[in-house]
């Protein structure tokens, strides 16, 4: 495999029973995406955007055809094995940010370091440069519930990047915010693209996230629709 | 290490469900150590009573004699030879003649035990010295419920009857010259002490004893021939068995009491699984395996135990402490409902032993009912789990 290839997916098919009926929710993707891209899947609810993001974070598993992820083939993973590559390689970023809510801010970024075993000033120094990258580092010792939306999405996204992942994976991560903070945490988001190489992927219908993509995949009823580069000229500016 | 310090970190975080939860486990942690604390005093302190005033350091029975058959008691009797006698003088046993009597106590019939007793023994702390130095024919000690049941009192005369060494029935007054207050039955109930050498000759024998108390302590010397030594083990083995008795009555009161306990942290556990299962779905996706969400939850749920513990520390170390310096004192007449030596206090004792086993107990059974929701986890899918399904 092409060492820049991050994801590679053929022919990939997904179906869920519904009672006597079957929902096909993903049929014959194929999909390469490389490493450094910024790309979302773009599509109505129901598309199948969420499903192909959650085989491709080895959250769940295709019913048929191959997801390869960073080397590894989604579908033969083991639960441990799925859990080390999510746990080493791939951040997730939520529409709900997905906060734990008896955690400080601080604790919260450092959640993904415990499960890495890194040492305490190894954590300290990663969770405080996360919280820089994201301009929180002065809320470190506030709980989730006391953070506004804006605000928890961006502890979401300083716990998905504190490990340096080679992956993000965000669906839908501006649905709950306003205008404003929804360019600035796409705008957060773009800088560590451009400063850590990191790849991001997300799905998305929300017309703001897909004015900062740089490749946008249309997802229709479960196929691949239209796969776009988008030039620096079409993308929002940014402030 | 880490599944250990965020299990600790959702329970605090958890608030006032944890803190309640972890309450009401400490009351059952408390009062288990508080009930099996007083049946653990009851059973040393009734031991002890006993070994100072009735049974000493244990006994040479004669062979042949039980206590439980009033036949046995005609011929239980031997010279005391070799070394008991040598204990006998030397004052570190007590020889006890016992025959078979009846009294006619305002104009009743009623059988009695006479026993033949030193007054100058000093094996039991026995108020035996009320019997030197009487002017008496035949003085006598009794209990009080003795003297309860015979209507008998200090300075009155009862006449009794007994059979001598040549069976012959022969009868004679005595006088009471001490009614003593005890709490052991054993030596009270159907008894009568007389002074050893006044029951020798009523009984027509010399230097004879039914049963020899070597002193606190000394146990068995060696096997005399004629003669059976019976322990502590032995002598207090019916005291032990009833405060056994009573200790499995009350295990069925704290049984019950962390069962409640059992079914507030599994509520608070199955609950917990089906509010949390967003975050459970998080922490599949940020790396956690299932195994480890599990542990997590199961940890987290046999914290509450180390919390109840700490908890119960604070209020059960001086509530304790109080009854071991101040005793329970039990309701006026209780005390021989027992069946066994009580006084009016009872002291309970807490070994290492009772507070670090119940500390185990409820930490293992907390543990057992925290896991078994979990269950459910290791099924869980967690694209199921991220939006909110189980």
């Amino acid at each position: 495999m092409d060492d820049s290839v991050l994801i590679r997916t053929v022919d990939l098919v997904k179906i869920y029973p519904m009672g006597d009926q079957k929902l096909i929710a993903l049929n014959q993707v194929n999909l390469i995406l490389r490493k450094g891209e910024f790309a979302g899947l773009v599509g109505p609810s129901g598309s199948g955007k969420t499903t192909l993001l959650n085989i491709i974070g080895s959250l769940d598993v295709p019913t048929r055809g191959s997801a390869e992820v960073l080397g590894e083939k989604v579908e033969t993973l083991s639960h441990r094995k799925a859990a080390e590559l999510r746990n080493k390689h791939i951040g997730f970023i939520f529409q709900t940010f997905n906060l734990l809510p008896v955690y400080t801010v601080y604790e919260n970024v450092e959640f993904p370091l415990l499960l890495l075993d890194l040492s305490a000033s190894q954590r300290k120094k990663a969770v405080m440069a996360a919280l820089e990258w994201v301009h929180l580092a002065d809320r470190a010792k506030s709980k989730p519930p006391q953070l506004s939306g804006g605000e928890s999405q961006r502890v979401a996204v300083a716990r998905a990047m504190v490990k340096r992942p080679d992956l993000v994976l965000a669906d839908e991560p501006t649905a709950n915010l306003d205008a404003d903070n929804s360019h600035h945490i796409l705008d957060t988001m773009e800088v560590l693209n451009r400063d850590l190489g990191t790849t991001f992927l997300f799905s998305t219908h929300d017309q703001k996230v897909i004015e900062h993509l740089r490749r946008k995949i249309s997802l229709v009823d479960g196929r691949i629709a239209n796969d776009e580069t988008i030039g620096d000229e079409n993308r929002r500016k940014r402030p | 290490m880490t599944i250990l310090k965020l299990a600790v970190r959702n329970l605090l975080g958890g608030g006032m469900k944890s803190w309640l939860n972890a309450v009401v486990l400490s009351l059952a942690y408390v009062t288990i150590i508080w009930t099996q604390g007083l049946y653990q005093g009851m059973d040393r302190q009734v031991s002890r009573t006993m070994i100072d005033a009735a049974v000493g350091g244990g006994q040479y029975w004669v062979e042949g004699y039980d206590p439980y058959d009033p036949f046995t008691l005609q011929d239980a009797r031997l010279k005391l030879t070799g070394k008991l006698e040598e204990l006998a003088q030397s004052g570190e046993a007590a020889p006890v003649l016992i025959v078979q009597g009846t009294i006619y106590p305002n104009g009743r019939v009623q059988a009695a035990l006479l026993k033949g007793i030193d007054p100058e023994q000093k094996v039991l702390m026995f108020p035996s010295s009320f019997l030197k130095d009487s002017d008496s024919e035949i003085p006598a000690l009794i209990g009080s419920r003795m003297a309860q049941s015979t209507g008998l009192g200090t300075g009155d005369t009862v006449t009794v009857r007994w059979r001598d060494v040549h069976g012959t029935f022969d009868a004679q007054d005595l006088q009471v010259v001490q009614v003593m207050t005890t709490s052991i039955q054993t030596i009270d109930i159907g008894q009568i002490w007389v002074p050893l050498k006044k029951l020798e000759e009523m009984a027509g024998v010399e230097n004879e004893a039914t049963i020899v108390i070597v002193k606190k302590g000394l146990g068995q010397a060696e096997d005399v021939p004629g003669w059976t030594f019976r322990d502590l083990d032995f002598l207090l083995q019916d005291i032990h068995q009833i405060v056994k008795s009573k200790t499995v009555g009350a295990s069925i009161f704290y049984a019950f009491l962390l069962f409640l306990a059992m079914l507030a942290i599994f509520n608070t556990q199955v609950l917990s699984i089906f509010r949390r299962r967003k975050e459970i779905g998080t922490l599949m996706a940020l790396g956690m395996t299932r195994g480890k969400v599990i542990a997590l939850f199961t940890v987290e749920g046999a914290l509450h135990a180390i919390l109840a513990a700490l908890i119960g520390a604070v209020y059960g170390i001086p509530l304790l402490a109080y009854f071991v310096a101040k005793g329970l004192g039990l309701p006026v007449g209780t005390a021989d409902s027992f069946g066994f030596a009580m006084s009016e206090k009872l002291f309970p004792t807490y070994s290492a032993g009772l507070v670090i086993g119940t500390t185990v107990l409820v930490f293992i059974i907390t543990t057992i009912v925290s896991f078994l929701p979990t269950r459910k986890i290791a099924k869980l899918k967690p694209t199921e789990a991220l939006r909110g399904k189980l």
